[in-house]
């Protein structure tokens, strides 16, 4: 409230100040103010993305020499069986990723954020704390970490479950092919749900109390009034977290590569597109990298990215409601 | 066109450029390498000893992590910061150095002559004509033991398979050790420290591994099969969940005397001299039914060479030189036991455990990994196949003979033998 009263005094004569300067002026105001923003995303994001896009279009023989080969490199891709079949497996689990991501991170998330914003609620600082504290940590620490806690051989997590009688229960589960990904994927979801909890909080603290009181006025209790009157309002954030989920989740490589290496065994069952990326550029052990190539992986990952925040922006995003204050 | 090139790979380069790494100076020497285990020894010891020789010359030694290693030196050579020397993988990956101008061809290097054919092969073109890497060591496969399992159990060395059965059921039936330490979750020990070990004995070492490059055997065939087949029976005689137990677990396994035996390569001799706190043996891979000839893999695993854009090509070559001599070799192989000369000059080893697996090349014919010389040049990728599946089948998860098919299926799919 206070923003729109400033706006409306300030915006004024602001843009008069700006509309009666000399055009040389504000040319050289706009060159200050936009000029290292643009330079610096120009050198280190633009020119890499076009410089990759470039190379895909290009093959090398033994000696290293380049020869242009048009998009023959995505032919190969998406069609040779010998790359499109880890190509796709890398693709479906990268999906599985996200999607372990969607269901268990970002309602955790949500919910952990309605709770924080609960009033009266002790000690609130603390549990933001903690809560937020794994998203601090390298991943190689949360990868080594887990990876000791989840070990057959010394790990805690086999006699946690013996205590409760669950012995039984435990399994090598960074070592099968069918638990291997979503393990990983919860190792992630446990070190990232701070993330969507601090943004779903900083858009809950921003809901007018008035409504809040309003609610409970006409006798609502705390679950329908986040059900029916702060999750509505917060809509546009849980999107934002969704699409950052998204592109996190596409270019996710660390964890993977830290926990089960390049080869994201078992049976490529953990192998994303961040670690075929990973191995068809660099190379791997004996597998000598393979840049064109690799750039055309690059590309397509882009893509993907691309055409997953298209959707969103285009598609859920003009259906938002915004409801201003 | 180059300008085209140029500007794409400066883009690629840029990421490399960004780590920091300075550019090599004159007047010094900096070495490329994956041993990063080896950084003390190399500072306290072989640094020195070459500074007796050369005082002028100062050389750093500034490894990588293992898995790290290609990708980073590639990125360093084409982005101009890679060291003046080159640890030099076998095979393919210096080949490719030597065939992009990277890595300078070494034929009339002084002392070259002091190498069998057999250790230049790993670092020469196709042809023989040109090595490009002074060969630095060889690494060995076979077992290590905990004398005292064996000793509680009563049991002696293996020589045939029978007997190493026999001597797994002892030790399960005792419950004391792990019968055999070894993981699959990194994926490479089942290959490396599985296939790769037990195998010569198998397909008859180089006749064998000579025969796969010229299309006469198959990996589908009855010996290779049989490999993997012995490999699916060890998985009741490892650690539970070993299929999420990683390489450091099994080492440690074996340091804190909790395992009976270790599929080792003898570079593991130091890690073991270091921890362990038992009596350790070794023994060389227990022969099939109705063998009598062994085999041994007896990897070139490590060699050297001259980074083409080097400022400081004279001092590099002093340096290689100084590597070909047998005063090296000896300082080599007593500094890092386990990493076995390949010069002609002989070389007497301290360590124990050591001397033994080198003496096994009197008795056992050597042989390089099957995987290694020309089968990589494809995709999909011999060796990570043979990874994966190797994994696999000690998994359960792939029978022996899927496995044999499935390489040999990815392997046609590109390699095309020399008629």
């Amino acid at each position: 409230m206070r923003g729109s009263f400033a706006k409306r005094t300030m915006a004024e004569p602001l843009s008069q100040v700006v509309a009666s300067m000399p055009r040389g002026r504000f040319l050289a105001l706009m060159a200050l103010f936009l000029g290292p923003a643009v330079a610096i995303y120009t050198l280190f994001s633009i020119y890499p993305l076009i410089a990759t896009m470039a190379l895909s279009t290009y093959t090398t023989d033994s000696s290293g020499a380049y020869q242009f080969v048009g998009l023959v490199n995505f032919v190969t891709l998406l069609t040779d069986a010998v790359w499109s079949k880890p190509f796709w497996n890398a693709a479906w689990n990268n999906l599985v990723f996200f999607a372990v991501h969607m269901l268990v991170q970002n309602p955790i998330g949500i919910a952990l954020a309605g709770l924080l914003s609960l009033p009266g609620l002790k000690l609130k600082s603390l549990y933001r704390t903690v809560i937020f504290l794994p998203t601090m940590l390298s991943v190689v620490i949360v990868g080594f970490s887990w990876n000791l806690i989840l070990s057959p051989l010394w790990g805690v997590a086999e006699g946690a479950l013996k205590a409760v009688g669950l012995g039984s229960w435990f399994a090598p589960w960074l070592g099968l092919p069918s638990t291997a990904l979503v393990t990983l994927a919860l190792i992630s979801v446990w070190q990232f749900v701070g993330i969507p909890m601090m943004l779903i909080y900083a858009a809950l603290l921003n809901i007018p109390d008035e409504l809040i009181d309003a609610a409970r006025v006409d006798g609502l209790g705390h679950f329908r009034i986040f059900w029916h009157i702060k999750l509505p309002l917060v809509l546009p954030t849980i999107g934002l977290v969704s699409i950052l989920t998204f592109v996190g989740n596409f270019n996710a490589f660390d964890l993977i590569y830290t926990v089960k290496g390049a080869l994201a065994g078992p049976n490529f069952a953990s192998d994303i597109l961040g670690t075929f990326f990973y191995r068809t550029f660099f190379g791997f052990q004996l597998q000598l990298g393979n840049p064109t190539m690799g750039a055309a992986v690059a590309t397509v990952m882009f893509f993907i990215i691309l055409a997953g925040v298209c959707l969103y922006l285009f598609i859920v995003q003009r259906r938002l409601r915004r409801y201003a204050f | 066109m180059n300008k085209g090139i140029a500007w794409m790979r400066g883009g690629v380069a840029l990421a490399a450029l960004l780590t920091g790494l300075a550019a090599a100076q004159a007047g010094s020497l900096k070495i490329e390498s994956w041993r990063n285990d080896d950084a003390d020894i190399w500072n306290s010891t072989i640094i020195p000893a070459f500074n007796k020789h050369y005082p002028d010359i100062k050389v750093e030694f500034a490894p990588s992590a293992p898995a790290d290693y290609n990708a980073a030196l590639n990125a360093r050579l084409d982005g101009g910061t890679a060291g003046d020397l080159i640890t030099c993988r076998p095979f393919d990956a210096s080949l490719q150095l030597y065939q992009k101008h990277q890595l300078d061809g070494l034929n009339d290097l002084k002392g070259m002559d002091n190498f069998p054919d057999v250790a230049k092969a790993a670092w020469s073109t196709d042809d023989g004509k040109v090595t490009f890497c002074v060969p630095m060591a060889s690494v060995i496969h076979g077992f290590f033991y905990n004398e005292d399992a064996f000793k509680k159990v009563g049991a002696k060395p293996p020589k045939t398979m029978a007997e190493f059965h026999e001597i797994l059921d002892k030790l399960k039936k005792d419950g004391t050790y792990t019968p055999i330490d070894l993981g699959t979750a990194d994926q490479w020990e089942a290959a490396t420290m599985g296939f790769q070990n037990i195998g010569p004995d198998y397909w008859k070492g180089e006749q064998g591994r000579l025969a796969l490059i010229a299309g006469k055997e198959k990996y589908s065939d009855p010996e290779y099969v049989a490999v993997f087949k012995e490999l699916a029976s060890w998985a009741p005689y490892m650690g539970s969940g070993f299929q999420a137990q990683k390489y450091p677990d099994s080492q440690n396994l074996f340091s804190l005397g909790k395992a009976a035996i270790y599929p080792a390569g003898s570079w593991d001799i130091s890690t073991f001299r270091k921890d362990a706190q038992f009596p350790i043996g070794a023994f060389p891979p227990p022969l099939p039914a109705g063998d009598t000839e062994c085999y041994i893999s007896d990897h070139t695993d490590i060699g050297m060479g001259v980074n083409a854009a080097s400022k400081n090509k004279e001092d590099a070559k002093k340096f290689l030189e100084w590597l070909a001599t047998p005063e090296f070799a000896e300082l080599y192989a007593n500094a890092l036991p386990g990493f076995f000369p390949l010069s002609k000059a002989p070389v007497t080893i301290k360590d124990p455990l050591a001397a033994e697996m080198v003496g096994w090349r009197k008795d056992c014919k050597s042989t390089i990994r099957n995987s290694y010389q020309i089968l990589n040049r494809g995709t999909p990728n011999l060796e990570n196949e043979l990874w994966n599946v190797s994994a696999q089948v000690i998994n359960g998860t792939l029978a022996p003979d899927a496995a044999g098919k499935q390489l040999q299926t990815d392997l046609d799919k590109w390699y095309k033998p020399a008629k």
